[in-house]
């Protein structure tokens, strides 16, 4: 099959991650989206891996590391959301100005 | 028809129910249909990986993704108390946002089609790479980044319990 069916999938499933990360109010849901962009870029190096036929183990080892830091990403960005509504009683995205000058 | 062309098939059903699946994580007004459709799109990409001949990948897709990830979103939309039913969640800057997602994928797909068009990955092998070949490669040359992403993942728990953690002292 062509490599280009599965990097062009992949481009397509991170630009709808970065349209929901844009354009999503729900810090939660702003999470979901990146989920969805940290897995077009495992797509992306599975693909590579296969088309590597013998000499692409290194683009599966990577992709297990991606998933190990998309976890360890999730755990910290629920702890911080939850503090923010712990604090502020909102997940509002656009309200948490606090930082902006 | 030939297995070649069961692959193709497989792929543009795939990739048919992931892009519906992923559009809907993005606009649905539910965020529980959200986090739902998103284990749609993951369960896709972990079939894809088996498409690929990278299985262990896709076990890993399926527990880690599927298994973990997913259910602690739904517990933080379900501890934030968002909305369940049908509300607005999305900001006034989502036609701004279509145009920068669309200009995106414009120039990555004319990029990676442009360099990769020909190119093909051969799905015609009999056996794919195996969990012990997987396991081999990390434990020999990838042995220093895995030690690190373990420390990366014990931060993050540390981290992640310090910062969600209710002061006690405070609440008096």
């Amino acid at each position: 099959m062509p490599v280009h069916y599965f990097l062009v999938l992949s481009a397509l499933l991170f630009s709808i991650g970065i349209y929901g990360v844009l354009a999503r109010q729900n810090a939660v849901l702003v999470l979901l989206s990146i989920e969805l962009m940290l897995n077009a870029v495992n797509i992306n190096l599975i693909a590579f891996s296969a088309w590597m036929q013998g000499n692409g183990l290194p683009g599966q080892v990577f992709a297990l590391f991606v998933i190990a830091v998309a976890a360890a990403e999730v755990g910290v960005g629920l702890a911080i959301v939850i503090l923010i509504y712990r604090n502020r009683q909102t997940v509002d995205v656009d309200e948490m100005s606090l930082m902006k000058w | 028809m030939n297995v070649e062309t069961w692959q193709e098939v497989t792929f543009w059903v795939l990739a048919a129910a992931m892009t519906f699946a992923a559009i809907r994580v993005v606009t649905s007004r539910n965020v529980i249909h959200a986090a739902l459709y998103l284990v749609v799109t993951l369960l896709g990409a972990a079939t894809i990986y088996v498409l690929l001949y990278a299985e262990f990948v896709a076990w890993v897709q399926v527990l880690v993704y599927v298994g973990a990830i997913v259910v602690l979103m739904l517990f933080g939309l379900m501890l934030t108390r968002a909305d369940i039913g049908k509300s607005n969640f999305d900001n006034d800057q989502r036609l701004l946002a279509a145009v920068c997602a669309a200009a995106m994928f414009g120039v990555m797909s004319y990029v990676l089609v442009d360099a990769f068009e020909g190119q093909e990955i051969d799905l015609s092998r009999t056996e794919g790479t195996t969990a012990e070949s997987v396991g081999d490669a990390i434990f020999s040359a990838y042995v220093l980044p895995f030690e690190v992403v373990s420390v990366l993942l014990l931060a993050a728990l540390v981290g992640a319990v310090v910062i969600a953690r209710r002061d006690t002292e405070e609440d008096d």
